[in-house]
């Protein structure tokens, strides 16, 4: 299966004071996604998640440049395409969810001008035919009474349709590839459960590839086949969900996973120490070292490169390299 | 066994509604809490989840005397809250704090830390300066800062550790209950677990109890010792924790079951029982308040509200199923 989107060592660096000060947002990511494939990127804030969706879909701050690695997009590379070029990707190629569907929705046009924007640009859909295709997209995501729900204004509608409304959206123009940045962080429960059953079966009905930015481990167990946990502006471990979720090899996975409450355990939770680093002032060698309870000497002074555990699976870990163990054992015994 | 330290007995709280601004019409009443029943003992932990709207944060105001119930009766260690005066009420004050969610708009932006923990005992005490400053140190320490960040500014900490200000503030005083409204929702994941054990450790050494208010039932559950379920203005379940996350009861706690998220990829996936919406507070469905979203709605449902009972030992529900 040839992969749909190809992110290859992505550095996507906020330069401030003429360039003065350097923060290094994403600094080496790689992952693949295949068609109708969905993938987790996971991570604590700022730990450069939004900034390679931002990157993604040329969205960035002007403070922010892509300045080495490559984005393809079926095949073609996107980030030299010109502003111009780029229009005509997004939202008819790559759709994005925003968090927030309050903010990401106008509230002074109508549900159905909204909808409809999509798919008059980019599919040149006109009169009672887009009429149509707004009530099916509506419809696709569970709206009732779409004809209705149509001719109303955002601030007539509780978040959970709001929600669903911009995921109508980002349907309209037929995209291959929808990146939702936390689509659900402001919903409850419930409703929460409600929307990731849409874009479950949306995604069935469609085949469209997703990437769920989130720091929710649930929601990647529930959405995901892929997973990717990012630390300071790297993929620090990637592979299957199910490989991940089984035996994670990166301590940041498994101090993830551990420190995520289970219903129904009163085990205590894994507390990682300390707090996430400043992207400005990274620590030396691997940038989670001060955090780790597993740090040997090779960590502070080395970063460590991707280590291939399975076929589809890497982590950056020094413990997953049997020499740099070994040594580290004989060196306190 | 001793006495509950806060017990709420049918406590109401009805919010008028009125329309026009000359000639005010009534339109009627929004039942925000309708005959809420529970109690929180010594020591003990007691989560009150539900969605948005469902009437947790007016029950905590209720709780904190920023509301006065239109109904029914909140006591304290016995006394009934809202007839408690000068003194006492200014005990009351002391003994009983909250820690909001967000520790960025809780903590004033223009005070240091060390004046935003000492304010409280400034007001309930007449400590000296010395002694002021020694409790400060301590309670900091307490929650596991150094006691030297008393002269630095809020915006100079991450959330986690801005959290951990705000629940030093609340145990100032020698606190015997904290409301804990949502304190780990608006923080990271792996600062989470840091605060959810230290409250759990603080609690073990002080015997403070916790109305830890969230609607996320892991972390609800983790942390509790009973829950109790609401929906609508109304405790639907109340059961010990873990027995609420093995046999939950009542049609809408399964359903918030169903609906929460996995902890593992493996785990089975029922499909999602619940549909719709919270219903308008303001002209709640008749009889039973669950019944239009309910897969086992009976006919009876909506005629008569259902009164809560002792399903099991030590596990209370309202449903005409049982």
């Amino acid at each position: 299966m040839a992969a749909l989107l190809r992110v290859s060592h992505l550095q996507t660096y906020y330069s401030s004071f003429g360039g003065a000060r350097v923060v290094k947002a994403v600094d080496g990511v790689s992952f693949t996604l295949g068609e109708g494939e969905t993938i987790g990127l996971v991570g604590e804030s700022g730990c450069g998640k939004t900034t390679t969706c931002l990157s993604i879909v040329g969205l960035l701050p002007s403070a922010a440049r892509v300045v080495g690695g490559s984005i393809a997009f079926a095949g073609e590379e996107i980030t030299t395409k010109r502003p111009r070029e780029m229009r005509r990707i997004r939202g008819r190629q790559i759709a994005m969810i925003l968090q927030d569907p309050m903010a990401s929705l106008n509230p002074l046009f109508s549900i159905y001008t909204q909808v409809a924007e999509p798919a008059y640009y980019h599919q040149a859909i006109r009169g009672r035919p887009l009429r149509q295709r707004v009530q099916e997209l509506l419809r696709s995501v569970r709206i009732p009474s779409p004809a209705v729900r149509m001719r109303e204004y955002p601030h007539q509608m509780s978040g959970g349709m709001r929600q669903r409304v911009v995921g109508a959206i980002a349907m309209a123009g037929g995209p291959k590839l929808i990146i939702a940045d936390e689509p659900t962080t402001n919903l409850d429960v419930t409703i929460q459960a409600q929307y990731l059953e849409v874009l479950k079966d949306i995604q069935q009905e469609s085949g469209v590839a997703l990437i769920f930015v989130t720091h929710n481990l649930g929601i990647v167990a529930k959405m995901c086949d892929k997973m990717a946990v990012m630390y300071a502006g790297k993929i620090v471990e990637q592979g299957s969900v199910r490989d991940l979720f089984r035996s994670p090899r990166h301590p940041y996975t498994r101090a993830l996973l551990g420190s995520m409450p289970k219903l129904g355990s009163k085990d205590p939770l894994y507390a990682i120490p300390g707090h996430p680093p400043n992207l400005a002032q990274l620590p030396s060698g691997c940038a989670f070292h001060p955090r780790c309870p597993h740090t040997m000497p090779q960590c502070v002074s080395q970063e460590p490169e991707d280590r291939y555990i399975g076929a589809n699976w890497t982590a950056k870990c020094w413990l997953t390299d049997q020499q740099a163990q070994e040594e580290y054992v004989s060196a306190i015994a | 066994m001793s006495a509950p330290l806060l017990e709420l007995q049918s406590v109401q709280k009805y919010f008028p509604v009125s329309t026009g601004t000359l000639l005010r019409r009534k339109l009627g009443w929004v039942k925000a809490v309708d005959g809420v029943d529970f109690a929180v003992w010594p020591g003990e932990t007691l989560g009150l989840i539900g969605e948005s709207g469902c009437g947790k944060t007016t029950t905590s105001k209720l709780i904190l005397l920023q509301e006065t119930p239109t109904g029914g009766a909140i006591r304290f260690g016995g006394e009934d809250i809202s007839k408690l005066q000068n003194q006492e009420l200014m005990r009351y004050r002391r003994e009983v704090q909250v820690v909001f969610q967000d520790p960025y708009s809780s903590l004033s932006p223009r005070m240091r830390v060390g004046d935003i923990v000492a304010e409280p005992l400034e007001i309930h005490t007449n400590l000296s300066r010395e002694a002021l400053h020694e409790r400060v140190a301590e309670v900091l320490e307490l929650v596991g800062l150094q006691p030297e960040v008393a002269r630095l500014f809020p915006h100079e900490f991450s959330g986690g550790q801005r959290q951990r200000i705000a629940i030093a503030r609340a145990l100032a005083t020698h606190t015997r209950l904290i409301v804990l409204d949502e304190p780990v929702s608006a923080l990271d994941v792996s600062i989470r677990a840091q605060i959810m054990n230290q409250l759990e450790h603080l609690q073990q050494t002080l015997g403070v109890s916790y109305l830890f208010i969230g609607h996320d039932l892991a972390t609800v559950a983790h942390i509790s010792h009973r829950i109790a379920v609401m929906y609508l203005g109304q405790i639907v379940e109340l059961a010990d924790s873990l027995e609420l996350c093995t046999k939950p009861l009542h049609p809408y706690t399964q359903a918030l079951f169903t609906a929460a998220l996995p902890s593992h990829p493996d785990q089975r996936h029922e499909k999602v029982t619940i549909s719709g919406e919270v219903p308008s507070a303001l002209d709640p469905p008749s009889g039973c308040r669950f019944h239009p979203r309910c897969p086992h709605a009976m006919p009876q449902c909506a005629r008569d509200p259902p009164v809560s009972k002792e399903a099991a030992p030590q596990h209370a529900v309202a449903c005409h199923l049982y």
